[in-house]
């Protein structure tokens, strides 16, 4: 949390304006009694009916700035708090935008998203609280204290002995508290849990007759949780009462030892009132500034995993000064690459050495865990290789600048990732000056023209968030034609073709033909049918290569290429391709 | 001089602190959007009836919050007593002083003159004590009564949740899976978790808030009217300006909260589609694009953000406000009374604590009004679920497949999902026990209705289902699925051990039948090379053991079962070739000697199969064998040609050179 001050440093100046009107708000609250005081002391004592008068003008007054400064501090205070939320939350961003593939592996996506979102509302809702409400606490508990020790030092003994008493009590239910809360969302997480395994397996729950069986393990949580709840709330239920008997204890202390004090003489009677005023309000501060402390810690967590975000260094970034590249158009050549995944005990990637070339088609097939995708996304550079080269053009990737070398490419990812927009802004995305005719073209050759002219508004059809209104055969589709319109130097398909239909596989990849050939077209795939005709083909076992060429010359040489083959094909279908 | 108004405050509300003329009062909800309920009085008839058990505590409940209170509000009354008896005494005293004084000057210049100084009365200590002496106990009972409200009700709300919880998810199991498919897992957590959560707390703390305050409401006008009308009115003659703040700034700053919440929806929206397609951001180069629409959407965010907080942010001050000009006025028209003498000085200090304590019971009130309509908009949503219409009842004299074969037969089957969309229309199907049946088509071609159907998940708008000659229907659910066995893609298990996973498959398996089965199941092996072999926790997302792994999990699950007649998916695109082959085998194995219903995709199980029904759409559109069905030169000619179109064609050119 006290990293994240930092975002303040803009708002300084707002902040001491702020922090002045905390001031004179807190002046105000304490000032009233004081008057009524006054009002008892000097008024009624002695019947003066005009100063009474005047002095409930006055109070008026007090009452109106202390409003104001209210007012006018809230409205800064929203601003500050609110925008300094939203600096840290734009840093996060930005800073997210740069970062490689390995920062994302090891935060997670689903994690950062919390951290730019959930998070941030978290401080933010802090920062609100804090600034809005609880500032006027602490200042409300010094000033008063000065005040009181005005009024009468003789009194301020019980205020030494019932402040530590509080702070004491308030201290043991919290560290009481605390650890029944954490338990608490442990086992309602558990519970939610439970819930959520019987939604998505409900098929297979009733399938095994098993729905006794999951309410019994529905029921054993829900106690659980029930018992819980019921400690915690309990506790809650002495703390209110306790707090309660503690300041009405003081408050009747101070009027007997009050009275005494005013009996002796040492004590104006006003005085007295005035003394249990500012008691009040400074315990009532206290319990301000305990909340403080149960509140800060509650963000502390959030702060902690901005702060962590905010402090990761990008793996990749530009070089100092950045090589174009020369003549030729969408040669990659890998030359002894090894790669290692970040905290990895074995290289995802060993000793890789080949070259594809434009107008060839180079496909990569291998099992899960082979390396094929990790092998494709080096060439964009989402990673960087730890030996060895990797060359696009003559020219070594990290001497590029990743703008440069990625205008060359054109992704198209396992699972396709459309964004909210129409159709065509999704595919324009690919190129931003793309012509209505590139658009269409791109999306003809994808095979996406059909279905999308079935839509009901066509090219200009909204694609909804996460792409929830086309299947994902569709969505493939259009990623693949974004890629097209780019008509970029390196078409990488990462095992694009799997969620097609057979069908629909067969006639992309027949029109794909006639857009690629003058690129290099890199195809990561599983089934045997898609990489048949390739060029080249490039056998991947356990990140290394087992074996490189067309498909007749791996059948006669590659084992492990041989037995993906069989475990794809029938035997018949083998012996077949042998004839 | 009000004193005890703060901690009253507090007593009634757990989630805010302070009080005072210039303290704060509980907002919570206050000024927020909040969501009515479209059937208020029923859904809180309804609610009040799951207290119904806890009648007895409940009513201790309220007696000790009734008790509490007013123990609470005739505190400052009492003390006034006490600053009316000091105060006159003093001024008794400083009198007969200030006498004194005059009759000893008098007596300075003539001491001849026959007067005596006049005893000087001190301040009647004994009764003040007695007085704070109540005071303590007043408090002290107060508090217990407090206390003893606040246990009971933990007790009373959990178990009342724990009720609720219970028959929600007892509900989830016998709603038809029409319920489940119609809408999204989230749309339905949301009701069996949010929203019986939202009651929950409600049931904590509203409830009991409501009470208090409605007591403090009555009492405290029930005292400001015994102590002074005059001085009442002018608290009164406030209460339209409070409705006013209250009611003005909230309707506002609804607004503004609304308006908070979509800009915080589309930056949310923008923030999750620019990490999720990161990859894509940055292989296009669109990382500036992705900035620049972010910092608009939160330049909105930040503008409606602020605007929201602020307007909620004034309503307390302004109330507070409100509060302190009746402060002011009481204490001026009070002290101006009480120099003629029409109201006792203590009265006055009293009166005044009341007044501040007025206020905060009616903005109390707004908040648990808005607190109490959100819980019954989610009471009216979770008794929605309870309502919904469950799946058929069993049958009552239930036939029992004693020696099941996996005969499976479609009569005139006439199926859809709804009534516009009539899938299947007399549907004729024979399948002998231990027959293979190859299910076919693209992608979403709706495989999943058949098994919908078999495993009587949906039921048939028309026409039968047998079993063994038996119809569905007339069978137990539980014995109907009994026979069948699933194997899936999407497998499913669940966070608990390897152990239990497996035996999910027969409740009553011993630790040599798991084995067995894991071995025949080809998973033994890993397994057992696994940290802790059957006893390794699968994680909340199973995602410490590979797909592969899971579905040979599956397998042996399916393999304990032992049924009759299986469902398999034959889709492993996501494992690697090794484990490709042990699922082959394993599931080889788990077909021997069953009727299958096989979801295929490798050519080579489709032409062995003894039926192969062609789906798309969710319709079965063609059946037949493969050569049948290549002969009609229909769907299935086309989707066989084309899957292996660049295999023939290479072939075509082979043969040419």
């Amino acid at each position: 949390m006290i990293k994240l001050i930092r975002f303040l440093n803009p708002y300084r100046l707002v902040l001491v304006l702020i922090l002045v009107l905390a001031i004179g708000q807190s002046a105000a609250n304490l000032y009233l009694p004081n008057l009524m005081a006054d009002i008892v002391n000097k008024g009624i004592a002695s019947f003066d009916t005009n100063y009474i008068w005047k002095t409930g003008g006055i109070m008026l007054i007090i009452a109106v700035g202390g409003t104001l400064c209210a007012v006018v501090g809230i409205y800064f205070s929203s601003q500050v708090a609110v925008g300094m939320v939203s600096s840290i939350r734009a840093s996060i961003f930005k800073k997210v935008q740069h970062f490689s593939l390995h920062e994302f592996d090891t935060v997670s996506t689903a994690s950062l998203i919390t951290r730019t979102t959930n998070d941030t509302t978290q401080i933010q809702q802090v920062m609100v609280m804090i600034l809005n409400m609880l500032l006027t606490a602490p200042i409300t508990l010094v000033v008063g204290i000065i005040m009181a020790l005005k009024q009468d030092v003789g009194l301020s003994w019980v205020l030494m002995v019932i402040i530590p008493i509080l702070i004491v009590v308030i201290i043991i239910l919290l560290f009481k508290a605390v650890p029944l809360f954490t338990v608490m969302q442990v086992k309602l997480d558990k519970l939610n849990l439970i819930l959520g395994e019987n939604l998505t397996g409900v098929r297979v729950v009733r399938a095994f007759n098993r729905i006794k069986h999951e309410e019994k393990r529905f029921d054993e949580a829900n106690y659980d949780v029930t018992d819980t709840a019921i400690k915690v709330n309990q506790l809650m239920a002495s703390m209110m009462p306790v707090m309660m008997l503690m300041i009405n204890l003081s408050s009747v202390a101070i009027i007997w030892f009050g009275s005494n004090r005013v009996n002796a003489g040492t004590l104006q009677m006003g005085a007295m009132f005035a003394f249990l005023q500012y008691s009040m309000q400074i315990l009532f501060s206290l319990l301000l500034v305990a909340m403080m402390f149960v509140m800060i810690p509650r963000a502390e967590a959030s702060a902690k995993r901005i702060n962590e975000v905010l402090d990761m260094q990008p793996e990749i970034m530009d070089a100092d000064t950045v090589k174009e590249t020369a003549k030729l158009r969408g040669l990659v050549e890998f030359k002894d690459v090894t790669f290692w995944y970040l905290g990895a005990e074995k290289p995802a990637l060993s000793n890789i050495t080949f070259t594809a070339s434009p107008g060839k088609v180079t496909a990569i097939i291998g099992s899960t865990g082979a390396g094929k995708s990790t092998l494709v996304s080096l060439i964009p550079r989402f990673y960087d290789v730890q030996t060895g080269k990797l060359l696009v053009d003559g020219v070594e990737t990290r001497e590029m600048s990743q703008e440069h070398l990625r205008k060359k490419i054109g992704f198209v990812p396992q699972k396709a990732v459309l964004f909210t927009g129409t159709i065509n802004e999704n595919i324009r995305y690919g190129k931003e000056d793309a012509t209505e005719d590139e658009i269409k073209h791109a999306a003809d050759v994808a095979q996406a023209s059909e279905f999308i002219a079935q839509m009901k508004d066509g090219f200009n059809s909204v694609i909804s968030q996460g792409g929830t209104n086309v299947s994902g055969g569709q969505m493939q589709r259009l990623s693949i034609a974004r890629a097209l319109v780019r008509k970029p130097e390196i078409y990488i398909f990462d095992d694009t073709f799997s969620a097609l239909d057979f069908k629909t596989d067969a006639k992309l990849r027949a029109a794909l033909k006639g857009e690629t050939y003058n690129s290099t077209v890199l195809i990561v795939a599983q089934r045997v049918s898609t990489v048949i005709d390739a060029d080249q083909i490039i056998v991947l076992d356990g990140g290394k290569i087992e074996g490189m060429g067309t498909h007749a010359e791996l059948m006669k040489s590659c084992d492990v290429y041989k037995g993906i083959v069989s475990s794809q094909l029938s035997a018949a279908e083998i012996e077949e391709e042998h004839i | 001089m009000s004193t005890e108004n703060k901690i009253k405050k507090d007593s009634t509300n757990q989630g805010s602190m302070g009080g005072g003329p210039m303290g704060r009062g509980g907002w919570g909800a206050m000024g927020r959007p909040v969501e009515k309920a479209k059937d208020f009085k029923g859904s809180l008839k309804r609610l009040l009836s799951y207290f119904l058990p806890e009648k007895t505590r409940l009513s201790i409940v309220v007696t000790a919050a009734v008790l509490g209170t007013i123990f609470n509000i005739v505190g400052p009354k009492i003390l006034g007593l006490a600053t009316t008896k000091l105060f006159n005494g003093l001024i008794a005293k400083f009198m007969m002083l200030a006498k004194n004084q005059a009759i000893s000057k008098a007596l300075a210049q003539n001491p001849a003159l026959p007067l005596q100084l006049l005893p000087v009365p001190g301040i009647e200590f004994g009764y003040i004590g007695k007085v704070i002496l109540i005071l303590l106990a007043l408090y002290i009972i107060s508090a217990i009564f407090i206390f003893i409200q606040q246990y009971l009700m933990a007790g009373v709300a959990q178990r009342t949740i724990y009720k609720l919880r219970k028959e929600v998810d007892e509900k989830l199991s016998r709603l038809p899976l029409k319920y489940f498919d119609g809408r999204t897992h989230g749309e339905i957590l949301s009701r069996a978790v949010n929203d019986v959560d939202n009651i929950s707390s409600t049931l904590q703390q509203s409830i009991t808030q409501l009470i208090t305050s409605a007591v403090s409401l009555v009492g405290v006008l029930i005292m400001m009217l015994s102590i002074s009308w005059e001085l009442s009115l002018i608290v009164l003659v406030t209460l339209p300006m409070s409705m006013f703040v209250v009611t003005g700034i909230a309707k506002r700053s609804q607004e503004y909260f609304r308006r908070q919440q979509r800009s915080l929806g589309d930056l949310n929206g923008h923030v999750e589609e620019a990490y999720t397609g990161h990859k894509i951001v940055k292989a296009f180069g669109h990382e500036g694009r992705a900035i620049s629409q972010f910092d608009k959407l939160n330049e909105a965010f930040c503008d409606a953000g602020w605007k929201a907080q602020y307007v909620s942010g004034i309503i307390m001050p302004l109330m507070r406000f409100v509060g302190n000009i009746g402060y002011v006025f009481v204490a001026v028209v009070g002290g101006i009374m009480a120099t003629q003498n029409a109201i006792s000085l203590g009265d006055v200090q009293a009166f005044i604590q009341y007044s501040s304590q007025f206020t905060q019971p009616i903005t109390m009130l707004a908040n648990i009004t808005n607190v109490i309509q959100s819980a019954m908009a989610s009471a009216e949503r979770v008794f929605e679920l309870l309502d919904e219409e469950e799946q058929v009842p069993e049958a009552k004299d239930a036939h029992i497949n004693k020696d099941p074969q996996g005969a499976v037969e479609f009569q005139h089957v006439r199926f859809g999902y709804s009534k516009e969309n009539i899938l299947m229309e007399d549907m004729n199907i024979q399948v002998k026990p231990g027959q293979m049946i190859a299910i076919v088509g693209p992608t979403g071609a709706g495989k999943t209705t058949l098994v919908n159907l078999l495993m009587r998940f949906y039921e048939v708008d028309g026409g039968k289902i047998l079993v063994d000659g038996i119809d569905i229907t007339k069978l137990k659910r539980g014995d109907l699925r009994r026979i069948f066995g699933m194997v899936l893609q999407d497998t499913w298990l669940f966070h608990g051990t390897i152990r239990d996973n497996i035996a999910y498959g027969r409740e009553d398996a011993d630790e040599a039948e798991i084995i067995q089965a894991s071995t025949a199941a080809y998973a033994d092996n890993f397994i057992r090379t696994l940290p802790e072999g059957y006893n390794m926790v699968l994680n909340e997302e199973a995602t410490n053991i590979s797909q592969g792994q899971k579905q040979l999990l599956t397998i042996a699950r399916a393999f304990l079962a032992d049924p009759e007649i299986l469902i398999l998916d034959e889709a492993t695109s996501s494992v690697d070739t090794r484990t490709e082959l042990l699922i082959q085998k394993a599931m080889n194995e788990l077909m021997k000697g069953r009727t299958n219903f096989v979801i295929a995709h490798r050519l080579s199980t489709i032409r062995e199969a003894d039926l192969i029904l062609v789906m798309k759409h969710g319709t079965i559109i063609e059946k037949g064998t493969h050569m049948g069905l290549l002969k009609q030169k229909g769907f299935y000619a086309d989707l066989y040609n084309s899957q292996f179109q660049g295999h023939i064609q290479k072939e075509a050119e082979k043969q040419k050179a």
